[in-house]
Parts: C-alpha cells; sequence; structure tokens
C-alpha cells in the first residue's frame, strides 16, 4: 500500500500551497459573476414580455422612479413595468433566494446532500398550511395569512421528517427519502381533502398555484412575503461556520464548542421560514433547493461560508430565468413554473442518487 | 465571565500531576443495560492513561463519560474540578478534545479544511491557527495530502487527519477511541509517540487501546475494564500479570519482559 501511495506525493504536495487561495479566489469570483449576472438579467426580464420594452427604456423609468433623471415612459410601459413585471422579478428573486438558501441550510443540517424542502416533503407541508387557509377562506391576518399559515405547517412537517429521519446521530439517505414520500404522500391527501371541501373558485386558485407560478405577483405579494424570506435570508448566513463543524456529525461538532440542539432547532425554524416563504407566495417549485447549492459545491467546495449566500444568489438567478423561460417560451400562453423547475431538476436529482449509491457501493 | 460566553478564554495551563479529569463511583446506562456500574479513575496533567479490557468491558462509553457525551447514572465525572453537565459546549471545547472511533464526514472537505476545524473553539488569529493546523498535520504525516478532499482518503489516513484535527484543538485533555486500530505498525508507533510528547508538554491523554504491548510501552499508567468496573489500575508493569490478564481476557496470556527495554510484552499463550 505505502509503494503504491509514494509516487502520488509530490504532486500532492505542489497542490497544497495553492488550492486555498485558488478555492477563496473562486468564492469571489463566482460571487462577483453572479451579481454581475443579476444586474444583467433583471432589466432584460423587465423587458421581455407580451408587450416589449427596450432595454435603455426601463433601465430609464428605474432611474425616473428613483430620482436619479431618467425620463417617464407612456402610461402602458409605466403600468406594465411597475404593476406587472417588476413586482413578478422582485418575487422570483425572493423565492429563488429562499428555496436556494434553504436547500444549502437543509443539506447542511441533515449532513447529507440529498435533503431538499420539496424532496423530503417539507414544501407539501407548508402547502398543506397554505391550501388550508384558501379553501377554508381563513383571513385572521389579512394578507400574511396564507404565508402564516405555510409556516406553521412547514414547521411541524420540518420539525417531524428531522426527527423520524434521524437515528443515532446521522441521516440515512433511504430513511431520509422514504419519509420524504410519506410525508408527500400524506400532505397530498390533506391538500386532496381540503379542495373536496373547497369551493370551485378556491379550487381553482390552489389548482394554478399547486403546479407552482409567479403569475399572480402583486406588491402586497411581495410584502406579505418579504418579512419571512428576509429574516431567513439574514439569518442564515451567520450558522455558516456551525454548520462547516456539523459536518463532522453531532458529537465531533459538540466537542468543538458547537450547541448542537440550539443550532439545530435555530436552523429548522430559518428552514421552515424560508420555505414557507416561497410555498405561500408560488407554490410548489421543487428542485431549485436541490440543484442549486450542488452546482456551487462543485465549483467552490463545500464550505458554508459561500455556499449560504452564494446559493441564495444563484437560486434568486436561476429562478428568474426559468420563470423568465416559463412565461415566454409559449406565449401567449404561460408554462407553469413548478412543471419546468421539476422538468430539469428531476433528472439532476436521479443523476445524484446514482452517484451517491455509486460512492457508497449501495444502501447499507 | 458571563458576558464573554460566545468567546471563552483558554483554561491557564496545568502541572504536570494537578488532576484535569475524573470520574467518581461512576454508572453509566445504555439501553437499559448498566455499562459502567461504579468506576474511579483519575487523570492526570502530564500522564498518558491507557484504558485495556475485553469487548464490551466499557472503555468507549467510559471516554464517552469523560467526553461529556454519556450522561452519569450515579456518580460523576469533573473536568478541572467541576461536573461536567455545568460546563458549556464552548467551555468544554477549550478543556478536551476527541478523537472518535470512526471518523465520518457529510461533504468533501479538503484535508486542510478538516484539521483545521479543530480550531473553531480558540479565538485566535488566522495566522495562529496555520501554525496549529500545519504543526498538527505535519506531525500526523498528512501534509502531503493536504488539500485532497477528505472522502478520497483510505481508511489509516482517515483516521490520521481526525488525529490531527484533534491535535489542532490544543486541549489540555485529549480523549482518544482507538486511534491506532485502522493504523499500519509505523503510524500506531507514530500516534503513541504522539500521545507521549503531548504528556510531556504537560497535557493528559487517554487512550483506548486494544494492544496490550502499544499499552505497555507506551502509557505511564493503565486502568484494567471488565464487566464495567475497573480490575487494575497502575503502571503497566504492576498491572499486566498473568494471573490478571488471563482472567480477565478469559485467555490464557503469557508476559515476558523484553530483554533490552524491559516493557511488558504480552503473547496469548499457544500451544503450537
Amino acid at each position: 500500500m505505502t509503494v503504491l501511495d509514494k509516487p502520488a506525493e509530490p504532486a500532492a504536495e505542489a497542490a497544497v500551497a495553492a488550492d486555498p487561495l485558488r478555492k477563496r479566489g473562486t468564492a469571489w469570483l463566482l460571487t462577483a459573476g453572479l451579481v454581475l449576472g443579476l444586474l444583467v438579467l433583471v432589466p432584460v426580464a423587465a423587458g421581455l414580455g407580451a408587450y416589449p420594452v427596450p432595454v435603455g427604456d426601463v433601465l430609464s423609468s428605474v432611474q425616473h422612479r428613483i430620482g436619479l433623471g431618467g425620463t417617464e415612459l407612456d402610461r402602458v410601459a409605466e403600468s406594465v413595468l411597475w404593476n406587472v413585471r417588476f413586482p413578478r422579478i422582485v418575487l422570483a428573486l425572493l423565492v429563488g433566494a429562499s428555496l436556494g438558501c434553504a436547500g444549502a441550510l437543509m443539506q447542511g443540517v441533515f449532513g447529507n446532500p440529498l435533503a431538499e424542502p420539496g424532496v423530503i416533503g417539507i414544501s407539501s407541508g407548508a402547502a398543506v398550511g397554505a391550501v388550508a387557509a384558501i379553501a377554508f377562506g381563513v383571513d385572521l391576518l389579512g394578507t400574511w395569512t396564507v404565508s402564516a399559515f405555510a409556516f406553521a405547517a412547514g414547521l411541524v412537517t420540518a420539525s417531524l421528517v428531522y426527527a423520524l429521519s434521524r437515528s443515532g446521530g446521522r441521516t440515512e439517505v433511504v430513511t431520509l427519502i422514504l419519509t420524504g414520500i410519506a410525508v408527500n404522500a400524506f400532505a397530498g391527501a390533506l391538500i386532496g381533502l381540503f379542495l373536496f371541501f373547497a369551493d370551485t373558485a378556491a379550487i381553482q386558485q390552489i389548482t394554478f398555484w399547486q403546479l407552482g407560478s409567479l403569475s399572480q405577483a402583486t406588491w402586497p405579494k411581495v410584502l406579505a412575503v418579504l418579512p419571512c424570506a428576509a429574516t431567513g435570508l439574514a439569518l442564515a448566513p451567520l450558522y455558516s461556520r456551525r454548520l462547516d463543524l456539523l459536518a463532522l456529525g453531532e458529537r465531533p461538532a459538540r466537542h468543538l464548542g458547537v450547541e448542537v440542539e440550539r443550532l439545530r432547532t435555530v436552523l429548522i425554524l430559518v428552514i421552515a421560514l424560508l420555505t414557507a416563504a416561497a410555498v405561500s407566495v408560488s407554490g410548489i417549485i421543487s428542485f431549485v433547493g436541490l440543484v442549486v447549492p450542488h452546482l456551487l459545491r462543485m465549483a467552490a467546495g463545500p464550505g458554508h461560508r459561500f455556499l449560504v449566500p452564494g446559493s441564495a444568489l444563484l437560486g434568486a438567478l436561476v429562478l428568474l430565468a426559468a420563470d423568465l423561460a416559463s412565461r415566454t417560451v409559449a406565449v401567449p400562453a404561460e408554462l407553469p413554473l413548478g412543471v419546468l423547475t421539476a422538468l430539469l431538476g428531476s433528472p439532476f436529482f436521479f443523476w445524484l442518487l446514482r452517484r451517491t449509491r455509486r460512492r457508497q457501493g449501495g444502501w447499507a | 465571565m458571563r458576558l464573554l460566553r460566545h468567546r471563552p478564554a483558554p483554561p491557564a495551563p496545568a502541572a504536570p500531576g494537578d488532576l484535569v479529569a475524573e470520574a467518581d463511583s461512576l454508572h453509566v446506562r445504555l439501553g437499559g443495560r448498566e455499562v459502567l456500574r461504579g468506576v474511579d479513575v483519575v487523570v492526570r496533567a502530564g500522564e498518558v492513561l491507557a484504558l485495556v479490557g475485553p469487548n464490551g468491558a466499557g472503555k468507549s462509553t467510559l471516554l464517552g463519560a469523560l467526553a461529556a457525551d454519556l450522561p452519569a447514572a450515579e456518580g460523576a465525572v469533573r473536568i478541572h474540578g467541576r461536573p461536567v453537565g455545568e460546563w458549556s459546549a464552548p467551555e468544554l471545547a477549550l478543556r478536551r478534545a476527541v478523537l472518535p472511533q470512526a471518523a465520518a464526514l457529510s461533504f468533501p472537505f479538503a484535508v486542510a479544511d478538516v484539521v483545521r476545524m479543530g480550531r473553531a473553539p480558540h479565538p485566535s488569529s488566522p495566522a495562529e491557527d496555520d501554525l496549529a493546523v500545519a504543526a498538527a498535520m505535519a506531525a500526523t504525516e498528512v501534509t502531503a495530502f493536504a488539500a485532497r478532499p477528505f472522502s478520497a482518503l483510505s481508511g489509516g489516513e482517515r483516521a490520521r487527519v481526525a488525529l490531527a484535527r484533534v491535535l489542532a484543538q490544543g486541549a489540555p485533555l485529549l480523549l482518544l477511541d482507538e486511534p491506532t486500530a485502522a493504523l499500519d505498525l509505523r503510524h500506531q508507533e507514530l500516534v503513541l509517540r504522539l500521545c507521549r510528547e503531548r504528556a510531556a508538554a504537560g497535557d493528559a491523554v487517554v487512550v483506548v487501546l486494544h494492544d496490550l504491548g502499544l499499552a505497555a510501552a507506551y502509557a505511564h499508567r493503565v486502568a484494567i475494564l471488565r464487566a464495567g468496573r475497573v480490575a487494575a489500575d497502575g503502571p503497566p508493569v504492576e498491572v499486566f500479570t498473568e494471573g490478571l490478564l488471563s482472567e480477565v481476557y478469559d485467555q490464557p496470556v503469557e508476559v515476558l519482559s523484553h530483554p533490552r527495554t524491559g516493557a511488558a510484552l504480552v503473547t496469548p499463550r499457544r500451544g503450537l
């Protein structure tokens, strides 16, 4: 063994000095790239659609609104931009950032690269709350009702999945996925039950929303999810370093000074906040939280200090692009966003499953 | 002190012979079974203490209790004179480092990053951390694969990386659960030499060992566990007797004296 190992060493030694610097460089480069991508895509997305507005006009209108010169466009263009396109874009950014970030956090908390709000049933759990609120016409908290219900139900589901899928301080892939199947099935049944009791108008609203879509975006909706999403996104990066340590396992993390119980409780709360924010306005959009952190981990390594905020950025970019595609590829019709992400995300998930299985040599 | 709870200060260095940790008539139950039944052990600075005994005797459980992983059903575990339950996790992390039996990692962190995780409890500067990490990696001979992902290493290499992480933590009490299990001859010796070096530098080292020869050669003191109790506790030359070991392991053994060093050599009595 030792004899075989020896020839590899000189090459490895050369990599030692360069690698940490290269990783840090990659992270900065990716961050800059993602920010730049958003800066370019936002005005482009605002311009494209059934009523095209040139990008120059978009920028000019934005300048005008924030009082930096520019000119006001005609009434229709202004209305299209500010009442239809911008709320939708902001919502796409918030939902995408929430989903990407929730995925990164969840994989860290579970210590399992296949964890994702959609796959393991937390999105459908939150959806049960939201559907219940819509179906029974609950209106306790005004525009925040659906978000609040989604959050409460998401929190219960997240805690439940967490408790059910762990044994001996670790989560096995099989247990996690099977728990997800069970939870998804139960949540589906509950949603079906609520649909049965709902009136026609509510059914239409629910069905549309179940497919995952941002087409009913309005400023009040943006305001309704903003508290959840902003709180979650602001809290998440504070736990990056502790998430790194958690990769060693629960006990070793505790040996290194992490108060694991408290960390877990707080992070489950944050995940539920982010998932609820996304689900309550857009329905179930799966696989964003799975694919986004994986792509970043491949590019810049598994360190959470970049991964958590990076996943929020890439999630926002991906969802904005996906929403743009969903409303432009089949004009004048609109593809449901959730269908599009599932169409692209499922094969990726399948590939990941195969890869994980190969690495472990089975599902032991 | 209360205000600084998130950044507790490292403890003052202990003088050789100071009591660092102790188990006081300790009982531990696991899944309804009483695994430890009244264990008294003291751990002193400047000393390597080996825990030996047959499978299921409670070695790892005792180590887990000293690490504050397992609660005492009766009796107490004290670290620096204070019951383990009264220390916060960050305070404990500055006082004891633990090497688990199996090293696992959920994500493919690079070896150097894994070793650096050992520095997490310290409020030290990145430059200090760099030095500690480099020293720990050099001591365990893992510098050559610092940039490789942990998941790509062999079992023995992983074990050494895990040990490097524990050394980088720089705690005055080291609790090592079978650090030599996956290692080749050379690295077994290396690891126990490191234990001696840390003890000479004033740390207390508790190490679970299966190889009685290693324990005899490197431990200052050996505690032999049998069915949840300490059967004997003392320097290896005193406690490694043919009668006691044969009885504890339920296997006749011979204890010889090494012709050059005089250390005890333990071999099973074979009728070949």
